[in-house]
């Protein structure tokens, strides 16, 4: 005779491993939605307190600002987000309001960097990429990859990545302002856009300043150049 | 279609999640038993039935003197005890070497065309049994002296048709056969369980033994898919005719060593299962058969399809994994690589999937435990054991693949 009962206690065993997974999986991605935003605010915090001293530039010199003038977070965030975006766990409104969030982060960085870069006379150490997700971009890929590997080797190269296609106004009025095609991967060195695949020898060529800026291995050299 | 796919895998890995926890709570049910039946087995046999084991062979010259060697010095009477050796049509010295035992008493040699298939073999000695008991013991295997002992007593019990015995490797050497080892030591729990169950569904070649009279009531061994051992044990379940296991009896068996091989001998047996799972569907979710019906049967059957499908997936993560390294190798080349990353628990994959998936290897590794010392009689961590956690699933698309594409398109498989 079949034992009925056996079955159900395994099934609700098994039922109840399952609810505990999808309870514990909700809550580390809650948390994880958190930390995102945590960072997001920190972030948002450093870019006010750097926007509050840079009103202050008037007031004092150049030389005031250190090298932790700018967020040292945004990195790290860029790359949270990424990871958030090709899991499943996360749903599509979390990711998308997290990555709005990030790109006009992004933004308000870029343009007080800009401003820095001008006033204070530095040559310019920043990129900004362009890739998307709706369509195949196989570059984007190796492209990512390339810009990741500058930045490790460049801790204070900013590098700027905004997905082409997200509905941001912030990010439409970028495209315009540097013409950029829908030929991606797209990046922007000062001021000229490039299309499709760079090495990183080809970027190292492209960025002067790069040579500038202190490796990670702490071989070269000084702070940005004025 | 990604969505479906998605929806078959969470119940692929239910469903595993499901039998693994169920087998666990067998265990826990039948310790008691277990421990009961050791202590019978311990007081050995009350009587001595007379025994006749039939070896077949075909080409078998090289361990055939080994495996009828290891019958003879069975700890058993020897008025009760007969071999019958049936040449199965060799071309190699298998006839010369057997005729050794021309003379012996206990030893009656047989000689046949080969007709493809071993049942006939089996058959045609069992034509000439007399014996209470029969049973077969293949060319390429060997008993230890105690298992007929063992095996016996089950058969005070008038309801029980047949016992199997425990299989294990003989000298297992190399990656594949450890691999093996490992494996049966998982089959040998799971046979233990499913005999708890009454839901044995199959009565291994190597020493499973009958009364003789299941054969003079069902009929003899048919061809079966080449898998006339699980023809045999699902078409005594179908006859409501008891089978146990003795998880003390222990038989030796060579395993292939070359990969070729293995997946021949797993071809044979899984498109074995399946096509006479498909013979004997009228079992399936039918109460009358108890768990063999409602439970083991389908389950087996199913679990051919599902685990293909949570292996496949595996192997879509490795690839795509790779391919990921791939072009990122092609971008940067080893830049970065060498780097040891600051461990942040966010990049930890905490989906649903990866989750269950790590409690059923909590599962399948604490059944493992089981096993092994069911096995071996303790727990031993052995080569054997990080070879299957760590290359079994990878093998088994192997044969699964094969398996179910032939009988899906009703292709023939062979023998050897």
């Amino acid at each position: 005779m079949v034992d009925s009962k056996k079955y159900l206690i395994a099934f609700l065993i098994t039922a109840a491993i399952f609810g505990t997974a999808v309870l514990a999986s909700s809550v580390l991605t809650e948390k994880k939605v958190e930390d995102v935003r945590a960072i997001e605010n920190r972030v948002a915090l450093d870019i006010l307190s750097s926007e509050t001293q840079f009103a202050l530039l008037a007031e004092t010199s150049c030389t005031d600002i250190g090298p932790g003038f700018l967020s040292q977070e945004l990195g790290p965030l860029g790359e949270k987000l990424s990871y958030a975006e090709n899991q499943s766990g996360f749903s599509e409104e979390d990711v998308d309001s997290l990555k709005r969030s990030y790109f006009l982060l992004e933004i308000k960085d870029y343009l007080l960097m800009k401003r820095l870069t001008e006033k204070c006379n530095i040559k310019p150490t920043f990129i900004l990429y362009f890739y998307s997700t709706e369509d195949k971009c196989d570059d984007c890929e190796r492209m990512g990859y390339v810009l990741t590997a500058l930045r490790d080797k460049y801790p204070d190269l900013r590098v700027y990545s905004f997905d082409y296609y997200f509905d941001v106004g912030a990010i439409k009025t970028l495209t315009s302002i540097y013409k950029v095609k829908g030929e991606l991967p797209a990046i922007i060195v000062n001021g000229l856009p490039y299309y499709g695949f760079k090495s990183v020898e080809e970027l190292e060529t492209q960025i002067p300043a790069l040579k500038l800026l202190k490796t990670a291995t702490g071989t070269a050299s000084t702070t940005p150049a004025r | 279609m990604a969505e479906i796919y998605s929806i078959f895998l969470y119940s692929s890995l239910f469903l595993a999640l499901f039998f693994e926890v169920f087998l666990l709570i067998t265990y826990l049910e039948v310790r008691e038993e277990i421990k009961l039946e050791d202590l019978m087995l311990a007081k050995g046999p009350k009587s001595f039935p007379s025994v006749t084991v039939i070896v077949p062979c075909f080409n078998e010259g090289e361990t055939v003197v080994a495996t009828v060697k290891s019958i003879l010095n069975l700890s058993y009477p020897k008025g009760k005890l007969f071999v019958t050796i049936v040449d199965d049509g060799s071309t190699d010295n298998t006839w010369r070497v057997i005729n050794k035992f021309k003379h012996h008493p206990q030893v009656k040699l047989l000689r046949k065309e080969n007709e493809g298939s071993k049942h006939t073999a089996v058959n045609l000695a069992l034509l000439d049994v007399t014996t209470d008991l029969v049973g077969c013991l293949d060319a390429d295997s060997f008993v230890t002296p105690e298992a007929l002992r063992k095996i016996v007593p089950y058969f005070d019990d008038e309801t029980v048709m047949a016992v199997t015995p425990s299989i294990k490797i003989h000298e297992p050497k190399g990656v594949l056969q450890y691999i093996q080892k490992t494996e049966y030591s998982w089959s040998i729990f799971l046979r233990r369980m499913l005999s708890s169950l009454g839901a044995l569904y199959v009565t291994p070649g190597p020493f499973s033994i009958f009364r003789t009279r299941v054969f003079r009531e069902l009929g003899n061994y048919k061809h079966a898919h080449f898998t006339e051992d699980m023809e045999m044990a699902m078409r005594m379940q179908k006859n409501h005719y008891r089978i146990v296991n003795s998880h003390s009896a222990h038989v030796y068996t060579v395993a292939p060593n070359k990969l070729k091989a293995l997946v021949k001998q797993r071809v044979r047996w899984s498109y074995g299962f399946l096509n006479n799972a498909i013979d004997y569907r009228a079992v399936f979710f039918n109460k009358k058969y108890g768990h063999f019906g409602m439970f083991i049967m389908p389950i087996a059957t199913l679990s051919a399809v599902t685990s293909l499908a949570m292996v496949s997936r595996v192997l879509v993560n490795l690839a795509s994994n790779l391919w990921h390294s791939l072009v990122r190798f092609q971008a940067v080349g080893f830049s970065g690589k060498f780097s040891m990353p600051s461990f942040d628990w966010y990049f930890l994959n905490t989906g649903v999937m990866p989750i269950v998936t790590i409690t059923a290897l909590a599962l399948t590794i604490l059944i493992l435990f089981f096993s092994i010392r069911m096995a071996e009689g303790k727990f031993k961590f052995s080569k054997g054991l990080f070879y299957y956690l760590f290359l079994y699933a990878f093998l088994t698309p192997l044969w699964l693949v094969q398996s179910i594409f032939k009988t899906i398109f009703r292709r023939q498989i062979s023998w050897r």
